[in-house]
């Protein structure tokens, strides 16, 4: 256990420089640099002219499919991680049962092939 | 070891902050971040028990996936958040009966030694301890495989209904839309590609 964790002391490290450096950056412009600010600053500037609408607009839907679709495969290839450690000790009942996973998940993929939802138009 | 305790306190702390705002933010763009904030730092926590392989899960599954699901989910919803907080006195009796129900069942799983003293015993995992030198992702790819396929084979299933589910509900065809055929370039010839008219002096086509 204590060499578990010794092994990630160096991640910690480094996300800890890491931190020191991001807030030092943030809070340093707010220390030194002179902040004047006035309403016509402060307003929004779009090349001289009104805005035309919000800039928080709505994603198109085929974004989201692009998403699931890959968190699905995501999904498949964290599951080959054990099962490629493991595979010496499992057998060929373990390397068919995944097989057959794979398989159910390339219906599917040529499913979403077939069905075009790979294409961007 | 102070060092595991110090991270501990830290990540737990954190845990919770970013867990407070995921609720408290008034932007929900910002609340998926704290979300994912979330997610990292109880990954941490995942390592500061041994459970390595669950903590990278969680990092490369919720936070390189399913984060950025629901930020595309919010950014989809076309909602004015200033009179869905005006209407939220409506939804408070069924709200705070789901939140009671989760409270009820976060207990019951607290204080399993009253209710089912063997449960523990029952749901010892037969992984291997963390100092035997068998990592988590080796102790999980003995078992999953092997003695639980079923639950294998049925997530599969999932997956591939989630997969199906999603084309289904989401994936339009639209019309005119002028798509590259490569085939079509390839087999074009100079006697389909190009046609010579005769043209009279002096006249137009």
């Amino acid at each position: 256990m204590e060499e578990l964790l010794s092994e990630y002391l160096p991640i910690l490290i480094f996300m800890g420089i890491a931190a020191v450096i991001g807030i030092a950056l943030l809070v340093l412009p707010y220390l030194v640099a002179p902040s004047k600010p006035d309403t016509e600053k402060l307003s929004a500037y779009e090349c001289g002219f009104d805005a035309f609408d919000d800039a928080r607009m709505k994603f198109d839907v085929r974004f989201y499919l692009v998403a699931i679709l890959f968190i699905i495969f995501d999904l498949e290839v964290a599951f080959l991680f054990p099962w490629a450690v493991a595979l010496g000790d499992i057998g060929m009942f373990g390397f068919w049962s995944m097989m057959i996973f794979l398989a159910i998940l390339t219906i599917g993929f040529a499913y979403e092939w077939k069905k075009g939802a790979l294409e961007w138009e | 070891m102070i060092v595991a305790t110090i991270a501990f306190y830290l990540f737990a702390a954190v845990t919770i902050a970013a867990a407070f705002m995921v609720i408290s933010a008034r932007n929900p763009v910002h609340s998926v971040l704290f979300l994912i904030l979330a997610f990292f730092s109880s990954a941490w926590l995942f390592v500061l028990m041994g459970a390595e392989f669950v903590a990278m899960i969680l990092v490369i599954v919720y936070v390189g996936a399913v984060a950025v699901l629901f930020l595309f989910v919010v950014m989809m919803l076309d909602i004015d958040f200033k009179s869905l907080r005006s209407e939220m006195l409506n939804y408070l009796p069924l709200g705070g009966m789901i939140g009671i129900i989760l409270l009820l069942e976060l207990g019951l799983v607290a204080s399993t030694w009253v209710f089912a003293p063997d449960a523990a015993s029952l749901a010892a995992a037969p992984a291997p301890a963390a100092d035997s030198g068998v990592t988590n992702a080796e102790a999980l790819g003995r078992v999953i495989y092997t003695q639980y396929v079923y639950y294998f084979q049925a997530a599969g299933m999932i997956l591939l209904v989630a997969m199906v589910g999603a084309i289904v509900l989401t994936l339009r065809k639209r019309e005119g839309v002028k798509r590259q055929v490569i085939a079509d370039q390839v087999a074009r010839t100079p006697q389909t590609g190009v046609e010579v008219k005769k043209v009279e002096p002096g006249q137009g086509i």
